[in-house]
């Protein structure tokens, strides 16, 4: 089985999150870059399937050079090569034309990555891709098991779960519960000697287009200060959240 | 030219992200001075939704069914091409966010998700959504003709505007797919944090899972989902169903309280939606108390039974 997991670079969970003086452009001084909380649950899954399973497992980003060191941690991990699509990722119709285009050259069985990234938001990567493919596709997947053809995989519905059969070659977005927080890996020394041995592959973008711009970014506006209650006074809470807040 | 909204239903009945759905259309198709037309499938009553402005209904009937989402992108995209519309509107419930890309991608539309509010500006087609984990917003331009608009939970108030609509039954051509529904399984009894209006949360601060039936009758007086750190799911004191934050559940609810949490900044992020928070915790130097709107500073153990006696007679009082 032969695997592509498509990875974002993206800031931190802990990043303090700033534009540049015209409000055009994330400003990027001082923050940390790390692969999307979601793609790596993706990933980690797709190294399980490597080592359980004899997998093959490919990521690829959109992104300039700045990107390396987060393929490079992917690579670290345990994935056996990586591919950089040479181009800014202006928005997910156009990233999703680009991976689109790597899969068509790849023979892959499946696409594993995470339902969004933590920085636009827009998870619609996956589900385009499926539909540019024209394969089938499970989004905010939390369990996968896969035999052959046949995937057996579980999705978050609201307030519930709904277990899935499909078939392969298909494009799986998933989130935590597709692997738990402690089987995500910390690349160790001999890992990342590794890493700097395996193939990352630059390839250019294929010409296509974007469908949405953005224009500005804001910031949340200044919240009023809190308003304190004394332990003693619950009373007085009660009363805030009936008369003033109207919400109980 | 028509607005379309897609009005997802949980067995038979329209939930509230589905009413804000249709508002947002009624209230887009007024700003075009257009007709909003309304596609459900399964749903019991969908006159229902003549209250809220549909002009058309269009209703897919076929007990058959069980949600699909390619299968359900085809039927909606069919339903845009009968309408003659070209912007569609679903919510951003799971079901909708899987939905949307495929239905963006079949209709050749710009698709934006986590939208907050009615476009600014129609030329160029702008709209406001939420990035960075409810860190920022953004104003986003569409700029391909057909568009698609996933409205956040909670951002578009339900307004009535009651209309006589054409209802018509709609019989689709379905896709074929290799994704099958195997079962569905619910918590019984439990009210969803994604259909919650109030959410009672629960943190590291309550020193064990045991703790947590204070919470769970908390959230019970106020008819509320229950919800906890990511701390308290990595440990296991609470399934993994219940950890909201950047990279659990979002929460966008009316009222979030938030008990023995110290307020992370990942955990801000995944609920800084949400209207009213009320923050409880014996630290008053807890980055918490900084994005709540009400405060207590004091020990959970003491609190939280007090509120649970106060709330129970305010709700007798008021019922």
């Amino acid at each position: 089985m032969k695997i592509l997991v498509c990875i974002s670079h993206v800031p931190d969970t802990t990043s303090k999150i700033n534009f540049t003086s015209d409000s055009t452009e994330f400003d990027t001084n001082g923050v940390q870059f790390v692969i999307n909380p979601y793609d790596e649950f993706a990933l980690t899954r797709a190294i399980w399937f490597q080592e359980k399973q004899g997998a093959t497992v490919t990521v690829v980003n959109v992104g300039d050079a700045t990107t390396e060191p987060t393929l490079r941690k992917a690579l670290a991990i345990g994935a056996d090569e990586a591919i950089r699509i040479d181009a800014k990722p202006t928005d997910g119709f156009y990233v999703a034309q680009q991976i689109a285009e790597v899969y068509r050259n790849g023979e892959y069985d499946l696409i594993l990555t995470g339902k969004e990234s933590i920085d636009y938001n827009g998870g619609m990567v996956p589900g385009l891709l499926a539909s540019f493919l024209d394969i089938d596709y499970i989004n905010a997947c939390i369990g996968l098991e896969i035999e052959g053809n046949t995937v057996s995989a579980s999705r978050e519905i609201d307030g519930g779960t709904e277990k899935l059969s499909a078939t392969l070659p298909i494009v799986i977005a998933g989130q935590k519960g597709l692997v738990e927080e402690k089987d995500l890996k910390i690349p160790n020394m001999r890992g990342i000697m590794m890493a700097r041995k395996k193939p990352l592959t630059v390839v250019p973008a294929i010409e296509s287009t974007t469908t949405t711009q953005i224009t500005n970014f804001e910031k949340n506006a200044e919240k009023s200060a809190c308003k304190m209650v004394d332990a003693n006074n619950l009373d007085e809470l009660i009363n805030l959240l009936h008369n003033e807040a109207k919400v109980i | 030219m028509s607005v379309l909204v897609y009005a997802d239903n949980s067995e038979g009945k329209f939930k509230k992200s589905a009413l804000e759905v249709v508002s947002y259309g009624k209230a887009l198709a007024n700003q075009l001075d257009t007709d909003l037309t309304v596609i459900t499938i399964n749903a019991t009553e969908p006159e229902q939704l003549q209250k809220y402005g549909a002009n058309k209904i269009l209703f897919v009937k076929d007990d058959s069914f069980v949600f699909n989402a390619k299968i359900y992108a085809g039927i909606i995209t069919e339903a845009a091409f009968t309408s003659n519309t070209n912007i569609i509107i679903i919510d951003s419930s799971n079901n909708g966010k899987y939905l949307a890309p495929l239905l963006a991608a079949k209709f050749n539309a710009g698709y934006v998700s986590n939208v907050v509010s009615a476009p600014s500006s129609l030329a160029p087609f702008t709209v406001e959504r939420k990035v960075f984990s409810n860190k920022a917003f953004s104003n986003t331009v569409i700029s391909a003709d057909s568009k698609v608009i996933g409205l956040a939970k909670n951002a578009f108030e339900v307004k009535e505007e009651p209309t006589t609509a054409e209802i018509e039954e709609f019989s689709p051509v379905l896709l074929s797919t290799s994704v099958k529904s195997e079962s569905v399984e619910k918590a019984s009894g439990k009210i969803a944090i994604a259909d919650a209006d109030i959410v009672v949360s629960g943190g590291r601060g309550l020193k064990g899972p045991e703790n947590f039936k204070m919470i769970e009758e908390l959230a019970d007086v106020l008819g509320a989902a229950t919800a906890c750190s990511k701390p308290v799911s990595d440990m296991g004191w609470r399934p993994h169903g219940e950890h909201v934050g950047q990279t659990g559940k979002p929460v966008a609810a009316n009222l979030y309280i938030a008990i023995a949490i110290s307020g992370a900044i990942q955990h801000l992020a995944g609920v800084n939606a949400s209207k009213t928070k009320v923050v409880i915790n014996t630290d008053p130097e807890a980055p918490f108390f900084k994005a709540a709107d009400y405060g207590i500073v004091g020990d959970a153990f003491e609190v939280v039974p007090q509120l649970i006696e106060k709330l129970k007679a305010f709700k007798a009082e008021n019922a």
